[in-house]
Order: C-alpha cells, then sequence, then structure tokens
C-alpha cells in the first residue's frame, strides 16, 4: 500500500488549542478531521503537508441540535452520526437521502461533515445539499467568528475560503415551515463519487412554490446550486410540469465535463432528470409535512 | 513519537513515525498480522478494524490519531479460547474461502449484531458494503451473519451464556 | 445451503457439505499471507514505474536514492544487464523486461528496485531516484496497433517492423464459408470484451532470500503455481534448480492473477542475492492493476448463420487479441488463443471457424487471467450474444432458441467443429431445470405487464460448456513442461495420512476436499489426512492451480494414488488374513474375506502392519504408501444454464439486477458446500464484468483503471441472493466422475447480464452494447449512441 511523506502531527485539545497550533505550524499545516479525505491524497502524494493538526478529539464540535430557528451542526459530526441523527431527518430529509448514499458505512463512520466540506471536491455531495438549504457555514480564527453562505464557501475544485490558522467548526441551517426536500444520486456502484447528483428542497404556500433551493454536484455548477431553475421555480405551481422545465434550466447552466463516469452529454442530462426527480419528492414531503419541515 | 494505543484490551507503547498507518501499527508494530491491506484508496475495507467501539479502515487512520483510544481486531474477538458467534457462523456457512476479507467482514458483522440483534439480509448487505470479497459472492458471508444472529437469539432465549 | 446436522453426520461416504478444515486458522486471523511473513533481517522492495505508456530511457541517476541512509541497495536495468537477467522468458514464449534497459513500453513498467530497511523508506527513495524520458506516441487502441504507421514496440525483437504477434485458426473455413452462403439469416455483431483484472483482494509478493555460502535459495510468492517458478528460475537465472525451493503461503485470492513470474519477483531475487539477505517486495494495489497480468481484451466480430424457423447452422469470428507490450500469457504452447476455439459453444452446428489476431499494444502485458479457463470466458461471451442477436433478429425467445439448438445427451461425447470432445452432458435438462427455477414464463408475462406501464425489466440467459483440467500432455504444455500432476500418499504407522498435492489453494478449500477425496478411496475421516501443498520441497511436481484444473487433474491424481494405496493395503491384507488377495473385497472401509465379513482390516490396521514384522509379500516393501502423476486423457466438460433478471431505469440508464438463477453441472461434486460457494463467487464477477469493471486507457496509453476508485468491484449491494440448482452428468474419464467448477459461473454469468440488459432495451431499438454496462454506457445507447467502453470517454 502507498503510504504518506513525512510530516509533524500535533494532537488539538480544544478548538483555541487547534488554533493556536494552526498559526504555530504556518501555511503548511493541515487539519487532520476524520481523514477520510486528507489521508488517501497523503497516501498518494497528492498533498504534502509539512504539519497535521489532528482535531479528531475535539467532541466539543461534535454535535447536531436544534439552536433557535436552526440546526446547528458541529464541524466535526461523523456522517455516520448524520445519518442516525433524528432531529436532522426531520427537519431535512435531503441530509439522509444524500448521506446514505455518500461513501460507506465504515468511511461515514470516520469522515466529518467539516472534513468533506472542507476537502471541496467538485463531486462533493454534501456541498450540493447544504448549497440547496442555504447553509451558512460558521468558520473561527484567533481573532473570532465569522459566517460565510455556502454558496459562497467554495471558490473552486479543492479551494475554500479557509484562510490559514482558521476552523470551520459549524454549519447552520435556518429551518422553516412548509417545506420538503430530496437528494437523487446516480453512481456507477455504491460508494462512487456520483455521476451527477441533485438535491431540492421546496416550501409550498398551498400548490405554490414560495421557495425553492436546487443543489448540484459533479456537473461543475456555479456554487454547486442551480440559481436559474431556482428563480424560475419561485411562485410557479408545484406540478410536473414545472418540475420538469426546472431540470431543463438546470441542465442547461451546468458545465459538466467528460470523464470515466460518463460523457459530458449524459451528465447534462442526468442534472435535468435528477433535478426533476429531487423536485417531485421533495414536493410529495413537503405536502405530505402538513406544517412539518424541509 | 511516543504513543500508547490500547489493542484488545492491552496498553501498547511505541515510538513511531507520524506518518505511520495505523494498519502497519498493528501488522508490522504489534505483530497482530490478522487485519490486512488491499488497496491504495480506502475502498476495499480489507484493514477494518474496531477504533473505539466503531468499525474502521485502518489504513485510512493514523497510529498517531489512535493514541489514547482502543483498538479491537480480529483477534480480540475470540474470547478466553471461546470463538465469538460470528466466528462460528463464518464456519459453519462458508463464509470464507481465501479468508483475506474475513476479519474485517467479521468485525463488520459483530458491530451489526451488537447494535440490531436481528439484521435482515437487506441489512447485512449494507453493513458490509463498504468491504469487498472477490471470493463469496457475499452470500455465504450474509448467512454467516443470519447464523450468528440465530444462535445468539436461541443462546438469549434458553439463558445459556453467549461469549461476549 | 447450511448442512443440516443429520446431512452431517450420515455416512455418506466422504463426499458432502464438510466444514473446512482451513477455517480453523482464518476465522482467527491466524493465516500465513505473505506480508504476515517477517525474516530476521529482511529488507524491504520497492518498484519505481515508467509514468508513460511508451518512451525511450534517456538516463537514470540513482545516487540521491543510494544516499539515503536506509537505502541498501537500488538496482537498474544496467545492473540486471551485466546479470542476464534484464529480460526473461514469458509463459508465451516471448520476452519481457525485468527492468527497461532501452525503453518503456507501458505505463507503469518496471524502470527500477530499491531495497530499504523498511517498507516507507523504499518508498521515500523512489522518489530521489531520477528518470529522464524522450515520449514516444504510443498505441492504446488496438484497432490502431497494424496501422502502417503505428509505432513499433518490440523493436528489441531482432527484425521486428510491426506490432503483430501472431495469427491462428481452428475450424474449417471452406466449409463454414459454404454454410454461410446458402443460410436463410445470417446476422454479424461486433463484441468486445473489454480488458479487465482479476484483483485478488491480497496483492501479488515475494519474499526472496539468496544464501550465498550454501547456494540455497528460497522465495516464497504468492504463486499458484510453486513447481512452476521453482523452474523458471532455474532456466531463468541458472541456479540449480534441487537448491531452490519455492514456498506458497496462505494465498488470498488468485483467479489467475498469481500464475505468471513478475518482474518483482526477480527484483527480489536479485536484491537478496545483492545484499545477503531476505527481500520482501509487496505490490500496492495500482501496481497490481497497471502491470500485473490483466484479463480478456478481445475485440470480436462475430457471424452467426441460420435457418428462418431457427435451426442454428454456423458461427465464425475474427478475433484481434490485445496482448499488451509483452506476450505473457499463461497458455498451453500450441494454443496462443488459449481454447478460444470452444466458441461454438453448446450447440449442434454444421462448421465453425475463427481467426485470430495478437497484437501488442503500449498497456500491460498477460491476457490469460480472471477465471478466463484460458480464453473460454471471451468465447462463451461470444457465443450467447449471437444466439441472442439472432433471437432478436428472429424474433423468437431465446429461452426457445436455444431449446431448439443445445445438444442432445444420446450426442455424447460429442467432437465439435473445431476439434473438442465434449465428454458428458444433458444440457435441455439443465436449461429446463433453470427456467423452472427462473419461473420463465412468468417473468415475460410480468415483463410484458412493466412494458405498458413503462417499466423496463429484461430476462437474459446463458448456457456455457466450459472444457477444464489442461490438459494431456501431448497437446498441453505450458513452457514445455507438460501438465500431468503428480500426488504422492503417504500413510503413518498410526494410520494418519499425508497427501502431497502440486496444485495450490488460494481459497478453494483444497485442505478439505482433497482429503474428502482420499477418505472415500480409503474408508478414513477426512480429519485424518492432511492435505500439503505449496512448498516444492515437500510435494511432487505439477503445474499448479488455474483453469478450473484442480480437481480434473490433481484431483483425479489424489484419488489414483489413493487407490494404489488400497491395492498395496490389499496385498498386505492378504497376509495378515493369510489369503489370497483376490479373495478380498474391499467394503465399509476395509479389506475384507469375501464370504467372511468379520474378517477384515482397516487401512489404518493395514498401515501398521505393513511397518511392523509382518512378513510382506511381492509388490509392498515396507509401508503402503505411493504416489502417481495423473496425465489427463482429456478435459473435462463442466456446464450450466444461468438466467439473469435486470431492472433498467431508462432515464439515468442505471441497472439492478434483481434476481439470478444458476444451474451448474460439474459432475460429481466432492464437497457441495464448496461447490455453490465458487459458483456464488464466480456470480459475482459476472456482474462485475458486466456492469462496472473495466481497465480503459487513453490515446496516450496513460491508464484509467489504476485503483479501487476507477477500477470497480461489485459489492454486496449489486449482487442479488443467488438462486442456485445442479444437474450431475459424471465425466466417464475421470476417476471420480468430477470435473472442474471453480470458474464457471465467471466464465457463464457476464452474458447472462448483458443478455438481460439488451433484453430490457429491446423497445428502444438497442441490439447490442458493450460491457461494462454502466448507467453511462446504458443510457447513451438508449440514445443510439453506444459507447466504446476499452479506452476513454469522448
Amino acid at each position: 500500500m502507498q503510504v504518506p511523506a513525512h510530516f509533524e502531527y500535533e494532537r488539538a485539545t480544544s478548538v483555541d488549542h487547534a488554533l493556536a497550533l494552526l498559526r504555530r505550524s504556518g501555511p503548511e499545516a493541515r487539519v487532520l478531521a476524520g481523514g477520510h479525505s486528507l489521508i488517501p491524497m497523503m497516501k498518494l502524494r497528492l498533498a504534502q503537508p509539512e504539519a497535521l493538526i489532528d482535531v479528531a478529539d475535539l467532541d466539543e464540535l461534535r454535535y447536531i441540535r436544534v439552536d433557535g430557528d436552526e440546526l446547528a451542526i458541529g464541524a466535526l459530526t461523523r456522517h455516520a452520526d448524520l445519518l442516525d441523527s433524528a432531529v436532522a431527518g426531520e427537519h431535512f430529509a435531503i441530509l439522509h437521502d444524500a448521506e446514505r448514499v455518500i461513501a460507506d458505512p465504515i468511511v461515514r463512520n470516520r469522515g466529518t461533515i467539516g472534513g468533506s466540506l472542507c476537502q471541496a471536491d467538485p463531486s462533493e455531495d454534501l456541498s450540493a445539499a447544504f448549497a440547496a438549504l442555504r447553509a451558512t457555514m460558521v468558520i473561527r480564527g484567533e481573532p473570532g467568528t465569522r459566517t460565510v453562505p455556502v454558496r459562497e464557501f467554495h471558490t473552486g475544485p479543492y479551494e475554500t475560503v479557509i484562510e490559514p490558522g482558521e476552523l470551520l467548526t459549524e454549519i447552520r441551517i435556518p429551518i422553516r415551515p412548509g417545506g420538503g426536500s430530496a437528494y437523487e444520486k446516480v453512481e456507477r456502484r455504491v460508494g462512487d463519487w456520483p455521476v451527477t447528483a441533485a438535491g431540492a428542497a421546496l416550501w409550498l404556500d398551498g400548490e405554490t412554490i414560495s421557495d425553492a433551493g436546487i443543489g448540484l454536484t459533479a456537473v461543475g455548477a456555479e456554487h454547486f446550486a442551480a440559481a436559474e431553475a431556482e428563480e424560475f421555480l419561485r411562485g410557479a405551481p408545484a406540478s410536473e410540469a414545472s418540475f420538469a422545465r426546472a431540470g431543463e434550466i438546470a441542465a442547461e447552466h451546468c458545465n459538466p465535463v467528460t470523464d470515466q463516469r460518463g460523457p459530458a452529454d449524459y451528465k447534462r442530462h442526468l442534472a435535468g432528470e435528477l433535478t426533476t426527480r429531487a423536485l417531485r419528492r421533495a414536493a410529495a414531503r413537503a405536502r405530505g409535512a402538513s406544517g412539518g419541515n424541509a | 513519537m511516543q504513543i500508547t494505543v490500547n489493542v484488545n484490551g492491552t496498553d501498547y507503547a511505541r515510538d513511531v513515525e507520524p506518518r505511520l498507518l495505523l494498519i502497519h501499527f498493528l501488522r508490522d508494530e504489534l505483530g497482530l498480522t490478522g487485519s490486512h491491506w488491499g488497496c491504495d484508496t480506502s475502498n476495499c475495507g480489507a484493514c477494518v478494524v474496531w477504533l473505539d467501539e466503531t468499525p474502521v479502515k485502518s489504513c485510512t487512520v493514523l497510529a498517531a490519531s489512535a493514541a489514547g483510544h482502543r483498538v479491537r481486531t480480529v483477534e480480540g474477538l475470540e474470547v478466553g479460547g471461546e470463538l465469538d458467534p460470528v466466528q462460528q457462523g463464518f464456519h459453519e456457512c462458508h463464509g470464507l474461502q481465501c479468508g483475506f476479507c474475513t476479519p474485517g467482514m467479521m468485525l463488520t458483522a459483530r458491530w451489526l449484531l451488537d447494535h440490531n440483534p436481528d439484521p435482515t439480509p437487506e441489512q447485512i448487505r449494507e453493513a458490509i458494503s463498504g468491504q469487498i470479497c472477490r471470493c463469496t459472492g457475499y452470500e455465504n458471508i450474509v448467512r454467516s451473519v443470519r447464523w450468528a444472529a440465530e444462535h445468539e437469539a436461541a443462546a438469549q432465549e434458553s439463558g445459556q451464556e453467549v461469549p461476549a | 445451503m447450511t448442512a443440516t446436522a443429520e446431512e452431517k453426520t450420515v455416512h455418506n461416504g466422504a463426499y458432502g457439505p464438510v466444514r473446512r478444515k482451513e477455517d480453523a486458522r482464518f476465522i482467527r486471523g491466524q493465516g500465513t499471507y505473505l506480508d504476515d511473513i517477517q525474516l530476521p533481517g529482511m529488507l524491504h522492495g520497492a518498484i519505481l514505474r515508467s509514468p508513460l505508456a511508451h518512451a525511450r530511457i534517456t538516463s537514470i541517476d540513482t545516487s540521491a536514492a543510494e544516499a539515503h541512509p536506509k537505502v541498501r541497495a537500488v538496482i537498474t536495468g544496467r545492473t540486471l544487464e551485466g546479470l542476464k537477467l534484464a529480460w526473461m522468458p514469458t509463459l508465451s514464449h516471448d520476452v519481457q523486461a525485468v527492468l527497461a534497459t532501452d525503453k518503456v513500453r507501458f505505463q507503469g513498467q518496471e524502470v527500477a528496485f530499491v531495497v530499504a530497511e523498511d517498507r516507507y523508506s523504499a518508498r521515500d527513495a523512489l522518489e530521489l531516484i531520477n528518470v529522464t524520458y524522450e515520449e514516444l506516441p504510443a498505441v492504446a487502441d488496438a484497432t490502431r496497433a497494424l496501422d502502417p504507421d503505428a509505432p513499433v514496440i518490440r523493436d528489441d525483437i531482432e527484425g521486428k517492423t510491426n506490432n503483430h504477434i501472431f495469427d491462428w485458426e481452428a475450424g474449417d473455413k471452406a466449409a463454414t464459408d459454404a454454410v454461410f452462403a446458402s443460410a436463410d439469416v445470417v446476422v454479424a455483431q461486433d463484441i468486445l470484451y473489454p480488458r479487465s483484472h482479476p484483483a485478488p483482494l491480497e496483492t501479488c509478493g515475494s519474499i526472496a532470500d539468496f544464501n550465498k555460502v550454501t547456494g540455497q535459495l528460497n522465495v516464497w510468492t504468492t504463486t499458484q503455481a510453486p513447481h512452476a517458478h521453482r523452474t523458471v528460475y532455474a532456466l531463468v537465472a541458472g541456479l540449480p534448480e534441487h537448491k531452490i525451493r519455492i514456498v506458497s503461503p496462505d494465498i488470498g485470492g488468485g483467479f489467475g492473477n498469481k500464475v505468471g513470474v513478475y518482474p518483482g519477483y526477480v527484483c527480489a531475487v536479485v536484491g537478496s542475492i545483492v545484499t545477503g539477505k531476505p527481500v520482501k517486495w509487496m505490490e500496492d494495489r495500482s501496481e497490481n492493476l497497471m502491470s500485473t497480468a490483466f484479463a480478456r481484451d478481445y475485440h470480436m466480430h462475430g457471424e452467426i448463420a441460420a435457418t428462418r424457423d431457427g435451426k442454428i447452422l454456423g458461427l465464425r469470428v475474427k478475433v484481434l487479441a490485445d496482448h499488451g507490450a509483452f506476450n505473457g500469457t499463461a497458455q498451453p504452447t500450441k494454443f496462443p488463443a488459449g481454447f478460444f476455439h470452444i466458441f461454438t459453444g453448446s450447440y449442434d452446428l454444421q462448421a465453425a471457424h475463427c481467426e485470430v489476431t495478437g497484437v501488442y499494444t503500449n498497456k500491460a502485458p498477460g491476457g490469460v487471467a480472471y477465471a478466463c479457463s484460458f480464453r473460454i470466458t471471451e468465447a462463451v461471451y461470444l457465443v450467447e450474444r449471437m444466439v441472442d442477436v439472432l433471437a432478436r433478429e428472429l424474433d423468437m425467445d431465446p429461452g426457445e432458441l436455444r431449446m431448439r439448438n443445445l445438444l442432445r445427451p444420446e450426442q455424447f461425447p460429442y467432437t465439435t467443429k473445431t476439434g473438442w470432445e465434449y465428454d458428458s452432458g444433458d444440457y435441455p435438462r439443465a436449461l429446463r431445470l433453470a427456467m423452472d427455477l427462473a419461473g420463465y414464463d412468468d417473468l415475460r408475462k410480468e415483463q410484458a405487464e412493466r412494458r405498458e406501464r413503462g417499466e423496463y425489466m429484461g430476462i437474459g440467459i446463458s448456457f456455457f460448456t466450459e472444457g477444464v483440467g489442461a490438459g494431456p500432455r501431448k497437446h498441453m504444455d505450458i513452457l514445455g513442461l507438460g501438465m500431468a500432476d503428480g500426488a504422492d500418499l503417504r500413510v503413518h504407522p498410526t494410520g494418519k495420512a499425508v497427501l502431497g498435492v502440486s496444485c495450490q489453494t488460494q481459497g478453494q478449500g483444497h485442505e478439505t476436499t482433497f482429503a474428502q477425496i482420499v477418505a472415500q478411496e480409503l474408508g478414513m475421516s477426512p480429519d485424518d489426512i492432511e492435505v500439503v501443498h505449496g512448498d516444492t520441497d515437500r510435494t511432487p511436481f505439477g503445474l499448479g492451480t488455474y483453469g478450473s484444473r484442480s480437481t480434473p487433474v490433481s484431483g483425479a491424481a489424489a484419488a489414483v494414488v489413493a487407490r494404489k494405496v488400497r491395492e498395496r493395503a490389499r496385498i498386505v491384507a492378504s497376509a495378515m488374513l493369510e489369503v489370497s488377495p483376490d479373495d478380498l473385497e474391499w467394503a465399509e472401509g476395509k479389506w475384507r474375506v469375501r464370504g467372511d465379513p468379520d474378517k477384515g482390516h482397516t487401512i489404518a490396521e493395514i498401515a501398521m502392519a505393513s511397518h511392523g514384522a509382518l512378513e510382506l509379500p511381492e509388490g509392498v516393501e515396507g509401508h503402503i504408501d505411493a504416489e502417481a502423476v495423473y496425465n489427463p486423457p482429456n478435459l473435462t466438460y463442466p456446464f450450466g444454464a444461468y438466467i439473469a433478471v435486470v431492472d433498467v431505469d431508462p432515464g439515468t440508464g442505471a441497472v439492478k439486477v434483481r434476481r439470478f438463477v444458476a444451474v451448474d453441472d460439474c459432475g460429481v461434486r466432492i464437497n457441495p458446500m464448496i461447490v455453490e460457494g465458487q459458483v456464488h463467487g464466480g456470480l459475482a464477477d459476472g456482474v462485475g464484468m458486466a456492469l462496472m469493471q473495466a481497465i480503459a486507457f487513453d490515446t496516450d496509453g496513460n491508464c484509467l483503471g489504476g485503483s479501487f476508485m476507477d477500477y470497480l468491484l461489485p459489492t454486496s449491494m449489486e449482487c442479488p441472493s443467488w438462486e442456485l440448482g445442479q444437474t450431475v452428468t459424471p465425466s466417464p474419464h475421470h476417476p471420480i466422475g468430477a470435473k472442474g467448477v471453480g470458474e464457471s459461473a465467471t466464465v457463464g454469468s457476464p452474458a447472462a447480464i448483458v443478455n438481460a440488459v439488451m433484453d430490457a432495451l429491446k423497445p428502444f431499438g438497442v441490439r447490442h452494447a458493450d460491457m461494462p454496462l454502466t448507467p453511462a454506457a446504458v443510457w447513451s445507447a438508449i440514445q443510439g449512441r453506444p459507447l466504446r467502453t476499452d479506452m476513454a470517454f469522448t
């Protein structure tokens, strides 16, 4: 098996300690959370940080709770915990749909939400799911805390707005009544990265769509979102025709690239097809919830 | 760096490089070669061990990260010379052929049964879906876990002691 | 199937679902696989590999690596040239570079070998070796390999000006052409069996330990053929064969990947010679996928001729065989295309002909691995797809078309139009059983109903005949070594026995099944028989386990040697009972006096007597031990009928295998539990190959399947719960009537699934699309733009 290059290792005992270690180690240090995005890259020597700051033991960042009118998810929450969380599933079925098809059950035991989001892989499912929900990222540095909308969090493949010396600590999602959400993914095999995936969140006012969020991954959608399709849906009837049209618009506005998962035309087709399917299920859940959440 | 890891109930203190992977710590430092490795990309699951009561892929965990934590390997399944029902089930139901994926499969099965004592075949398949077997086509692995589940339920019912 | 308590205790001879003896160590994590072995002073090797598919090496600077404090040696092609080891013979009478000297010819080819104190340092040292390359145009597309302007890959071969390896044909061309010319219906189809890889869970590796003083070379290797390796090292390295010991420890899966001698093994030997210490080389997964024996890569053009009412008359096929940069396929010498000419399948044809052209490309060498049965997987896939393509053309049910054309039991033994003599079979019965188990007619009804609702399910059949158990010495040799197998059996004074066999299990359960064979012949318990294998110092010569040959050849040898022991025991018993040997009969585990059943002795009693003071007659000397070499008179011909049921989502192209019914006939079953396990495993291979496995390349020769993220293997989620059935038609020439089975399911299953998917897509007018039928491939086929799956998508 392939093995990483040398690095220095420090174990953080608190968030403040982690921030201090990051400052001391400089810009070539990386944060080690679950390690299931970073360590594979290090074994292949595609990433060669000089130092790792291990934050995996920081239970203070491992929680899922309702905080006011938001769902707050600690950045070190494991994928398995999010999948198992009744409160997360109750409010945002899309998160369960997505987690069920992220990696495999063993990887989900160790990998973290924050780790996946910070890895910023252009095919990351959670990026699309959180984009659909218009989540907010909470970032802490030694000077203090700042928040960044998830749609501004990723600046390019494997790049985020997190600066050296900063740590993603929390993801917050507004809880609004009358919503339903869903996630649809096509993969070549269980555990594979998506060929294409789409997540949708809808809020209904009777049979009219009052708000919509559509997230897309693996197709080069700007900010992992299908903003034009969302715009179209606002105020539109929650009908099969609307969902089909929204799918078309989403497909038009993404930038899939051909690779061995599929040719670009196929991925573009899927962007549309899966958006439509996700909207259909989100609407059914919104109607079924009647007074419940997305 | 100095680390101490508890493996199958015993503390092991060793001096290791930070980059040493947990799988190599177990196999090469401690001589516990029951856990295997089979890929470079965290896909195959031959390396599955428990880290603090949860199955993880030990090829993707640093030994340094396991310091101060508890690891359970296949060598820790048998207790006091008694095979775990999962091990018995794999033997009874021909759940192994070459045996290379077997330690990981059994550890995941043990975890599953601890949390869901009566899993359906679908639930068993889902639980092992991150682990590859090239020999068995999975059918007999599923039957082995069902055997263990039924055996444990029967032992419970008759008030027998089931090896922990 | 799990045996009931009754099944386990009822004396059914020794055959039956006996639980495996080898499990005891594996379930405790106490197997000894190659990487588990540590020897005192052992060093670790790592290979530097070429990033380019085709390039001249202009310089190699190893000085920085040699200066690494933990590095003990750095070996390059130049070092090996001095030892005349830079090139080694392949199993196909070609040569392969051990470490590149002039050029690299595939991405991943071995360029340098580092020996260091630990595996991490060895890996670090690779980055300190500086190689400069002059890139050359690469040939990655086999269909372009014979273009006039194609770069010549094997310029190391004197006078070579193209990438052609061989042309080979079988069958009667003139008769076939005549049949085709006059047939009502002729259908042609291009069919690709893409390059795939066996990917056993344990990768390949070796530990070499050369003792300069004694001249002894001990090598522990993941090998399915330890004796063949020993002889190869003797021939290649010029080391005396009696000073070479090869040990196969427990092997974590072989599937044909662990047959040949890899450059890494030779490097480990050289490393040990140079450092004076044992050297372990264990490849990582990317090395395994990118450089070791791949499988398949056959571009086939099939044509089938039939009457309008569905009588198949003839089959012909042209194959372009991509052998990679060196012809390293493991196959009998006279068969460069292996047993591909069994492509006439299970049908009664009037004529058949095939032509196979082998070419070099800038890809890894190999070709015959992965339950290939020496190209029978390719042959079966071809014929079973062609039959379905014909069924589509004739608008006939594929089950009915097969039933009309399958060989009938009274036709056996049957000589095919390409020279195979099938030993025994009742094909229609097997197909009928499969169709009953599947509920075929109900499935067709369900399919029609679902189509009305815009749901697409498919039903696919595959009927296969394999020829396994290579093979008769006069026809079959590998590198000049005849494919007979030895067995030796010793019975100790207290009646416990040790069977030495030349084959090598990698999970097939030989320690149990071979004990059962001997137990059955000698009336003993399998627990009293130890099976020894894998150590060339302790076992007789033979060519190893692959091509499902263990039961047909070594199993036969075990039965034959046990019978020899039994016959010697008869002679001893006659002395013990003071009767003539002809007065004895073998019954209930004893030689006993005919008509006086109380007077008899077990093998254990006889063994003790043979070692004692008893005066022994002519024909035995102090023991009842024996040895045998079994030269099979023919292959054995297992067969089966498989039916797959799939559901296809046309909106995404996703395929789900809902059910899979498999009826197998491998003759007499020594251990039904183990047979079923073999079938289960092979069926999973079918799911993998049909739906997700392929090693593709881009036009520069970059390998796109070099990790398990790209080369996808089926998990528990893609595999349904297999439904098995059986028929038993004993092989008339095998001592216990058994046939091989290890590869049957891998051979038969891909066609069933591909046929099922094509069946599902019939309303869209899709007649054929190549494996792997990933969602992208299925969707593209529905759009009328099927994908080429062996090259990068564009």
